[in-house]
């Protein structure tokens, strides 16, 4: 189990069962005289000799209420311990039997978790007569299934993960696979799942004795208090109150500490502190051309706490042009695409000294929705999880249609099907009718460009919408995009992590590394290998080939030395500076390049001056 | 991968079964309610089989001569061999005969016809209450959560969540019955009296549900298929109740239906509260006094309610969610 | 037995899933096989069974018909305690570098039950330990260290070094590169490289990467739908395909090696 990252929360109910604990064990040397000894005012309301009253033979509340922790809580032990126990024996047990016997037992797990645990509790009650005892055993088993199935699921999905393959073909016996593998990886939720069985084995327990089918007199625990107070509510209700309380605030505490393992053991736990956001200014540049339909300049992508993911990009699309963004993963290219599409993840913010679609200001709070929806199409990258699973192709495809440009139910399918021809899909009609999950992976892109289509948009953001897909189907999308934007002069911008990708299909290429852009470039330059930036070359050496490229078949690839800085770690001088070959001593490390005719390096930028 | 399971999934849509898919989820729960039945039945019978000791003797009480024991022992039917007695026991129940009372020595068939629709009354309104409260309060914290309304629900839902039903309906008469007088404390008499039981139900499962509805809220928002929709710049409406909740719902329902399915179990202590006349209230009175037919009927009974509440939860799962049909024997 | 050039062969093997009529069966008598020394590539696109035949390599999925072959001794007829020591001659590494190391034990101590699987001491092995950790460009205070502390690239080496510490004849790489960058691809491709020289280590490298494959291999294997469509020489396979579908594979991938600015 990894280290326990403790909370305040789970440190305070810890520390009040804690003292509830110590009250338990030292509650009946104090006031055990007090609450059997009869005062002689039955029913008295509470006063400062009795602080919850007396109860019906005059004895007194409060003192019966802190004696009973004792026998309450040794009860809620047992229960949860034999449900833990048997619980935990029965999943182990089942999922270590044959496939038959496992699917059985599972079924049968799952049923007995679905019948209420109280109303078990009364059957093994009925047999086992009332009483302590019974009630523990019958709390306890009824406890027990939730123990089985979690074990048994839990078992089953950690001993189906790599880990434990490579274990077993590494020659680890199997009991060393059990006790180093398996079990450290449930303990946590079985932790979790114990002080949430605690918290309800003392109310069911309690329940019971409420009932009366529970511990018997001269015996009391809470809920037998709890009884008693019930018939007296109408004279002292303050006999009520004492054992509720009890039951309520142990109870709770037990849940808390489940709520704050859960989050203790949760490796996504531990938000990043939120500060105020700075503002963020930059001059606006002006590269762009004054007929570009998409123009960045200055595009920041901010976290809560000030960090730029992405640090002050400019490109822009002219109309009917390709343009694609190509980085690896943390390079910023899907949050700058994410940007054009206004889809940026909450608690991200985009500044920009402009971000504009033709003249639809994309930075601008409350930009019109309906422009919007019609104006851009996107497409995502993967096509699996992308689409709604509970709805009808029908439903989705069209959306866009009938929610911003009014066309109604039968037209808006017909030009559903026939942007779905345009995507070469085979029998649209059927496949309107049809959920996501009946279409294979190729399918579902092409159906998602046909969507993105519909409403007629200017531009189409796909990112990375091959990524997930087959070569062969890749390929086949890529011919849709190209085609789409060759017949309707669609504007795309399409993003990648794939150099070849980008090489074949767009007109212009934008590189970018930590968060900025490096180089940019035409498809023909790239194509040829002139590419000017330490990086980019580098990213093309780092690429083995599909053909013979005259450098020896098995010869090492370029490699690029080190790793990316994190965006809070970006040096104010070139990024890239601590991996590059031809790093300047004298700017590089100091110095932020500026995009100057294209590429942004301070040693290409002496090369040219030189000649 | 994600190729890999699409392809998959096609494959095993083309059904090979005359019956379709609904045809073969419905004969599979079926299947599996008439083998609970008889789990049930199976139990109770020998529920009463495994009392310790000797039953005929705890049925006569305490001051029966000999003579009574015997009769008891006859009436009970404990002088035949056990497959006869389950024989009869079962044959009965088919006939709708479950045995008489000890105590009232009435048909304890008759006692549950009286009974039982008290008991689904308050159980199916409470099931609707907490969804059509739990169900908006969950959505609505995950999709416009600050860090101050988060902590306020963890803490209320947490708390009002583990009171049991008892200690709310306690503190529920305490405070509108007897203190402020404004509605009936016990019994059945007016369509009043069944506020404060429900609501006693009601309160703790619809903060435990309400936690589940938020965070399985939190999951369905955060997938890619709801950027898809906010991409179309839906109305928030459109966008909640027509993308999210479907979702949501099924992720609910199938961790949600355990949670309906004890309330059941929750009616039976509250009924005790309450003083309402239904089979909770009837089962705990029979165990005080041993009455095993009563406690017989009235536990079969309310097993089969459950497993009725789990076959209603699965196929509103269905109707929900078109890949539970597709998915289901899968891999 | 009969003699084989192969370190290891697969001959007629089939494997297939379920039983009754949910079976399906997910590869139809392949046969294909890896000199010593050598690396073959197995090429194939989702559903082609590619992975399937690595985990049948080694034991994870049982083959329902046909034989695999370590040194022309057949594995498939094994009983479970031969197949032990057998297993170990052959290691797997797989695709997910997050799936495949236990959240709970160190890189330290993954590498040390590798070396030694019942006691699994990380600071009785520390020296071979991080002898490993070296051999794949890690720093030796990596040992202490548990796997969400490290990148998806220094993950995969991790879990290289691991398959290699114990020792085995036959490396089976299963999409090891698939979830990496570029850049950091090309340091694992290049670490394989070198260690298959210096160990002479026998690889079964599986991918949908044509261009990685080629990279890697000496002979490659094409796989369509659960069948071998191709098999060949590296060289000759690329240069010139014989199968369409291998022709139609190689057309597909975006590339621009060919001098293609002319066009």
């Amino acid at each position: 189990m990894r280290r326990i990252r403790w909370n305040t929360p789970l440190v305070t109910a810890l520390t009040g069962l804690g003292l509830i604990t110590l009250l338990g064990i030292v509650a009946p040397f104090l006031a055990e005289e007090e609450a059997t000894a009869l005062s002689g005012a039955a029913r008295a309301h509470a006063s400062s000799e009795h602080w919850l009253g007396t109860d019906a033979l005059g004895r007194d509340v409060l003192a019966r209420t802190l004696v009973a922790t004792r026998l309450t809580l040794e009860m809620t032990l047992a229960a949860t311990a034999i449900a833990a126990v048997t619980g935990i024996l029965l999943g182990a047990g089942v999922w270590v039997s044959g496939r038959r016997v496992r699917e059985l037992g599972l079924r049968l797990i799952d049923v007995m978790i679905s019948y209420p645990a109280l109303i078990l509790a009364l059957v093994i009650a009925t047999v086992l007569g009332t009483g302590p005892t019974a009630s523990v055993l019958a709390i306890g088993l009824g406890g027990a299934p939730a123990f089985a199935r979690l074990t048994a699921n839990m078992a089953a999905s950690v001993a189906q993960r790599d880990f434990v393959t490579q274990a077993r073909l590494m020659g680890v016996p199997p009991y060393r696979v059990l006790v180093r593998h398996l079990l450290p990886n449930v303990a946590g939720p079985l932790l979790v799942l114990l002080s949430v069985a605690f918290a309800n084995v003392l109310v069911a327990l309690s329940g019971l004795s409420f009932l009366g089918v529970g511990v018997q007199t001269p015996d009391y625990d809470w809920g037998s208090l709890l009884n008693s107070g019930l018939a007296s509510l109408h004279t002292n209700p303050a006999e009520a109150i004492g054992p509720a309380v009890a039951i309520t605030v142990t109870g709770v505490l037990a849940g808390f500490v489940g709520d704050g393992l859960a989050a203790a053991l949760d490796p996504r736990a531990g938000r990043a502190k939120v500060a105020a956001a700075r503002p963020v200014v930059t001059a606006p540049s002006h590269r762009a051309p004054g007929e570009a339909l998409v123009t960045v300049d200055g595009l920041a992508v901010v976290l809560p706490d000030g960090t730029r993911l992405v640090d002050d990009v400019s490109f822009h699309v002219m109309p009917g042009e390709i343009v694609g963004l190509v980085g690896e993963s943390g390079s910023g290219k899907s949050l700058t695409a994410m940007s054009v599409a206004r889809l940026l993840p909450e608690g991200l913010a985009a500044h920009a000294a402009e971000l504009t679609l033709d003249d639809l200001d994309l930075a601008a709070p409350g930009t019109d929705p309906k422009r919007l929806a019609t104006e851009i199409g996107v497409v995502f990258q993967d096509p699996s999880s992308s689409f709604n699973p509970a709805l009808r192709m029908s439903g989705q495809l069209s959306e866009t249609l009938r929610v911003h440009q009014g066309v109604r139910g039968a037209e808006a399918d017909r030009r559903a099907i026939e942007a779905l021809e345009r995507v070469r899909i085979k029998e649209p009609a059927r496949v309107m009718k049809q959920y996501p999950h009946e279409l294979s992976g190729g399918m579902r892109q092409r159906a998602m460009i046909a969507s993105a289509l519909l409403p007629g948009p200017r531009l189409i953001v796909a990112d990375e919408p091959t990524t997930a897909l087959d070569v062969t189907v890749q390929a086949e999308v890529l011919d849709v995009l190209k085609d789409i934007n060759r017949r309707r002069g669609t504007s795309v911008l399409l993003i990648s992590h794939d150099i070849g990708v980008v090489g074949t299909v767009c007109h212009r290429i934008v590189v970018m590394y930590a968060g900025r852009v490096v180089e940019e470039l035409s498809a023909a330059d790239l194509r040829a290998g002139r590419v000017r930036h330490p990086y980019t070359r580098a990213l093309l050496a780092a690429s083995p080939r599909l053909r013979d490229t005259g450098t020896g078949d098995r010869a090492p690839l370029a490699t690029i030395p080190g790793r990316p800085p994190a965006p809070a770690a970006r040096p104010s001088g070139c990024a890239f500076a601590a991996r590059c070959p031809v790093v300047l001593d004298t700017i590089c490390a100091t110095e932020r390049p500026r995009l100057i005719d294209d590429v942004a390096c301070h040693a290409v930028r002496q090369e040219v001056q030189a000649e | 991968m994600a190729a890999t399971t699409a392809r998959r999934t096609t494959a095993e849509t083309g059904w090979s079964t005359p019956l379709g898919p609904w045809g073969t989820l419905l004969v599979r729960r079926l299947a599996g309610l008439i083998a609970v039945a008889i789990t049930l039945v199976a139990g109770t019978f020998l529920m009463v089989q495994l009392i310790p000791g000797d039953p005929a003797r705890v049925v006569a009480g305490a001051e029966a001569t000999p003579v009574d024991v015997e009769r008891a022992r006859h009436d009970l039917g404990l002088d035949q061999p056990l497959l006869t007695r389950f024989g009869t026991y079962t044959g009965g129940l088919l006939r709708g005969h479950m045995g008489t009372s000890f105590q009232t020595q009435e048909p304890v068939a008759e006692i549950i016809g009286d009974r039982l629709p008290f008991t689904t009354e308050i159980a199916l309104l409470s099931v609707l209450v907490v969804l059509v409260l739990a169900v908006p309060i969950g959505l609505a914290v995950a999709a416009r959560g600050s860090r101050r309304t988060d902590g306020s629900f963890t803490f209320v839902t947490g708390t009002v969540g583990a009171t049991p039903e008892y200690i709310i309906g306690t503190l529920l008469v305490l405070g509108f019955a007897i203190e402020l007088g404004w509605l009936p404390a016990a019994g059945a008499e007016t369509v009043s009296s069944m506020v404060l039981p429900v609501a006693a139900l009601v309160l703790p499962a619809t903060c435990v549900m309400a936690r589940i509805v938020r965070r399985e809220a939190e999951h369905v928002l955060a997938q890619d298929y709801m950027r898809t929709a906010r991409g179309r710049r839906l109305p928030p409406l459109r966008l909640y109740a027509r993308h999210a909740l479907p979702n949501l719902l099924t992720a609910t329902l199938t961790l949600g239906g355990l949670i309906l399915a004890g309330l059941l179990g929750g009616t039976v202590v509250v009924e005790s509260v309450f003083a309402w006349p239904g089979i909770g209230q009837r089962v705990v009175e029979a165990l005080l006094v041993r009455d095993y037919p009563v406690i017989q009927g009235c536990v079969l009974i309310l097993g089969l309610l459950a497993a009725l509440l789990n076959l209603l939860v699965d196929v509103v799962l269905a109707l929900l969610d078109p890949r539970t049909l597709a998915g289901k024997g899968g891999h | 037995m009969i003699s084989s050039p192969h370190k290891l062969a697969v001959e007629e093997l089939t494997v297939a899933f379920g039983h009754g009529r949910r079976a399906r069966t997910v590869l139809r008598g392949v046969s294909t096989g890896v000199r010593a020394g050598q690396t073959l590539g197995l090429v194939g696109e989702s559903g082609s069974g590619k992975s399937t035949i690595a985990k049948a390599i080694v034991g994870v999925h049982p083959a329902r018909a046909g034989r695999i072959l370590l040194d022309g001794e057949d594995l498939t007829g094994l009983r479970r305690r031969e197949l032990g020591a057998v297993r170990r001659r052959v290691q797997l590494v797989s695709q997910d570098p997050y799936a495949s190391l236990n959240p709970c034990m160190t890189a330290g101590e993954a590498i040390a039950e590798a070396v030694d699987p019942v006691r699994a001491d990380a600071r009785k092995h520390a020296v071979t330990v991080e002898r490993w950790l070296e051999t794949v460009a890690l720093d030796g205070s990596a040992a202490g260290r548990y796997p969400h502390e490290f990148s998806g690239g220094q993950r995969q080496r991790i879990a290289v070094a691991r398959a290699l510490a114990v020792g085995p004849e036959v490396l089976v790489a299963d999409e090891i590169t698939s979830a990496l960058d570029a850049s950091v691809q090309a340091e694992v491709l290049n670490l394989l490289e070198e260690l298959r020289r210096s160990l002479t280590l026998t690889m079964v490298f599986i991918s949908h990467d044509l261009a990685v494959v080629r990279h890697v291999s000496d002979e490659v294997a094409v796989l369509c739908q659960g069948e071998l469509v191709e098999q060949g020489p590296v060289r000759d396979v690329y240069r010139s395909p014989r199968h369409p579908y291998t022709r139609r594979l190689l057309a597909s991938v975006p590339t621009f090696d060919k001098k293609e600015e002319a066009a």
